[in-house]
């Protein structure tokens, strides 16, 4: 009997099977994952910047920006697409618009982030190509009114979608049992923007002239304030949940990226005239936006495989809902 | 719509014969999941997945054994389905969850948000695998493999609402008999998945035999979330429109960051 005891109340406190994982940890793979989740946010923020900077007549970081924003979301996609354990169904994602999925959500909105982000940069290299070559391709007043127009509002368009592109992932993430995912679904989306919006920032100032790289710099540093806030903020209020990702390899990873995007952001306003702080500061972030999409993933699976994140939160929220629903029978009638 | 049909697994009869799990593999064609010895017990199988519908687990506790045959919740509420963009999960007439393996793209989606880990992907074919209560069973009006060869009717299947009435009476019954920590798990509409179409009779708590003792449907918060990212994404934009704007400021020195500084 004593042994029974004994098992009631264990050292972890808290019982399991076997110290089995109750939920699935997520099967997504590494890099295909967390690229994925790098490049849409990166290409979401900077069809922001684009169209901004297309209003606000910044031409070259304009271009430069819808280029970055069509690399990310194609190369994404191909990320997507061989995560998939059949990638040659990936069709079957557009079967239907399910508004409970945030991955069925999130393939309509890649889908015409996708396309919208494409026209606009073709329109944008096109001045750049020889006048014969594109004459050659594309037939009569095309390449010449046409193109322009349609890739500025493609450009615009790709403005409302890629604030969604941006932040859905954080919502794909939270919705699921994974406790360190699920009980972060306020400050994730955050996370995600922030970072987002640095990453784009570091590619615009890295592939635009100085004296037009203002906005990127200064969108480097607000993104990365905004998703160290964010961090620092989940991490704060998130219990026993939070654990994984102080803990370990997602510890390390969380750390790494905090420094590289914080002192890669605040160096971006201030590096200047300097080429080669403009390059720390847009690698620093870039390598910061990386380590923050590795850590969640590898955070995500710490939190599924050790039972007690599921058991020990669910036990007390039991616990309380009986204390407090069911009366003593024993009790006195008030 | 036919009747909601369901599983009453009642553990407390339960002798950890493993007719569920061989006559689950036999009649739906699952294949082989290893034979693992744990050392940790009689379980061979360890846990619900893709080429394991029924799991029997096994407690050796002092003075007795516990156990139990696991399966798919069936939830009223269900993640899986909720999550799958595909639409591969369906809600069947018997109000069962069942996967489509001709839709599933294998996206991987389902696994990380059932609330039980009982959905996983089979990385021989790239797609998630589930019970399906014998869906082609319950379609010919015969009863799903593993309630059939259960030798002492442990695993039992019906219409639900038949089933709860059964629990009760026998939950009572065992009370009566001096069993006091008998209990049923899942079987109130009013829990966090809104009641499970398969749930249990325990003799302990549930952590015990690796089931979440208070499952949430994570769907549930998914407008609330939605909301968050929402403001998220207005933030970015407005930060984005922020780092355009062409500040003057005073010739102070320290303010000549060249993003602050009229062009
Ligand atoms: S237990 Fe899991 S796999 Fe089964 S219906 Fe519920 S959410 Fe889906
Ligand atoms: S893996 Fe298949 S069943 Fe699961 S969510 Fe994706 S498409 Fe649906």
């Amino acid at each position: 009997m004593a042994r029974r005891q004994d098992e009631m109340v264990p050292e972890a406190g808290f019982r399991s099977y076997y110290g089995q994982p109750v939920i699935k940890p997520p099967i997504w793979h590494e890099p295909h994952m967390p690229a994925y989740l790098y490049l849409g946010g990166l290409s979401g923020a900077a069809s922001v910047l684009a169209a901004t900077a297309h209003l606000s007549g910044h031409e070259r970081l304009g271009a430069a920006s819808r280029m970055a924003a069509f690399v990310g979301a194609s190369a994404g996609s191909v990320f997507l697409v061989t995560e998939l354990g059949r990638p040659e169904r990936f069709l079957n994602m557009l079967r239907l618009l399910k508004f409970t999925s945030p991955m069925s959500v999130g393939s309509w909105t890649l889908a015409a982030h996708g396309g919208l982000t494409a026209i606009a940069a073709a329109a944008a290299v096109t001045p750049l190509l020889p006048a014969p070559m594109v004459s050659r391709i594309l037939p009569g007043c095309l390449g010449g009114r046409v193109l322009p127009f349609i890739g500025d509002a493609s450009a615009m368009a790709s403005a409302v979608t890629g604030p969604i592109m941006a932040t859905y992932t954080a919502v794909l993430l939270a919705d699921t049992a994974v406790p360190a995912w699920h009980e972060a679904y306020r400050e994730l989306p955050f996370l995600f923007a922030g970072s987002a919006l640095a990453s784009a920032g570091a590619v615009g100032m890295l592939s635009t002239p100085r004296a037009e790289a203002a906005p990127a710099r200064a969108s480097a540093a607000l993104g990365a304030v905004m998703e160290t806030a964010a961090g620092i903020v989940m991490e704060s209020r998130l219990g026993l949940e939070g654990e994984p990702y102080r803990r370990g390899k997602a510890g390390l990873l969380m750390k790494a990226s905090r420094v590289l995007t914080l002192g890669g952001g605040l160096l971006a306003p201030i590096a200047g005239r300097s080429r080669a702080l403009t390059a720390l500061s847009g690698l620093a972030i870039t390598a910061g936006a990386l380590c923050t999409r590795f850590g969640l993933l590898e955070a995500g699976r710490t939190s599924a495989a050790d039972p007690r994140y599921t058991v020990v939160p669910q036990r007390e929220r039991a616990e309380a809902r009986r204390l407090t629903v069911v009366p003593d029978p024993a009790a006195p009638p008030p | 719509m036919a009747e909601r049909m369901g599983f009453f697994t009642d553990t407390s009869v339960c002798i950890g014969c493993k007719a569920c799990e061989v006559a689950c593999k036999e009649w739906n064609d699952v294949p082989d999941d290893g034979f693992v010895f744990r050392a940790t017990s009689y379980d061979n199988t360890g846990s619900l997945g893709a080429d394991t519908w029924r799991h029997v687990a096994f407690i050796e506790q002092d003075g007795r054994w516990l156990m139990s045959s696991d399966v798919c919740k069936h939830c009223t509420q269900a993640a899986c389905l909720d999550v799958c963009p595909t639409g591969a999960l369906f809600r069947t007439e018997f109000d069962t969850v069942v996967v489509q393996p001709d839709i599933c793209n294998g996206c991987g989606y389902c696994v990380p948000a059932c609330p039980y880990g009982v959905i996983d992907r089979r990385e021989r074919d790239g797609r998630a695998w589930k019970c399906t209560m014998c869906y082609d069973r319950l379609r010919g009006g015969m009863e799903p493999a593993c309630a059939k060869a259960c030798p002492t009717d442990s695993i039992q299947f019906g219409p639900l609402d038949e089933l709860r009435e059964r629990a009760e009476a026998r939950v009572e019954r065992l009370h009566a008999d001096g069993v006091l920590e008998a209990r049923l798990y899942g079987e109130s509409p009013d829990d966090g998945v809104g009641g499970d179409g398969a749930f249990f009779l325990l003799l302990d708590e549930p952590e015990t035999y690796g089931l979440p003792p208070d499952p949430v449907v994570t769907t549930r918060d998914l407008p609330d979330m939605w909301r968050w990212a929402g403001g998220a994404a207005l933030t970015l934009a407005g930060a984005v429109a922020v780092s355009f704007l062409r500040v003057s400021f005073p010739r102070v020195p320290f303010l000549q960051a060249s993003f602050l500084r009229r062009r």
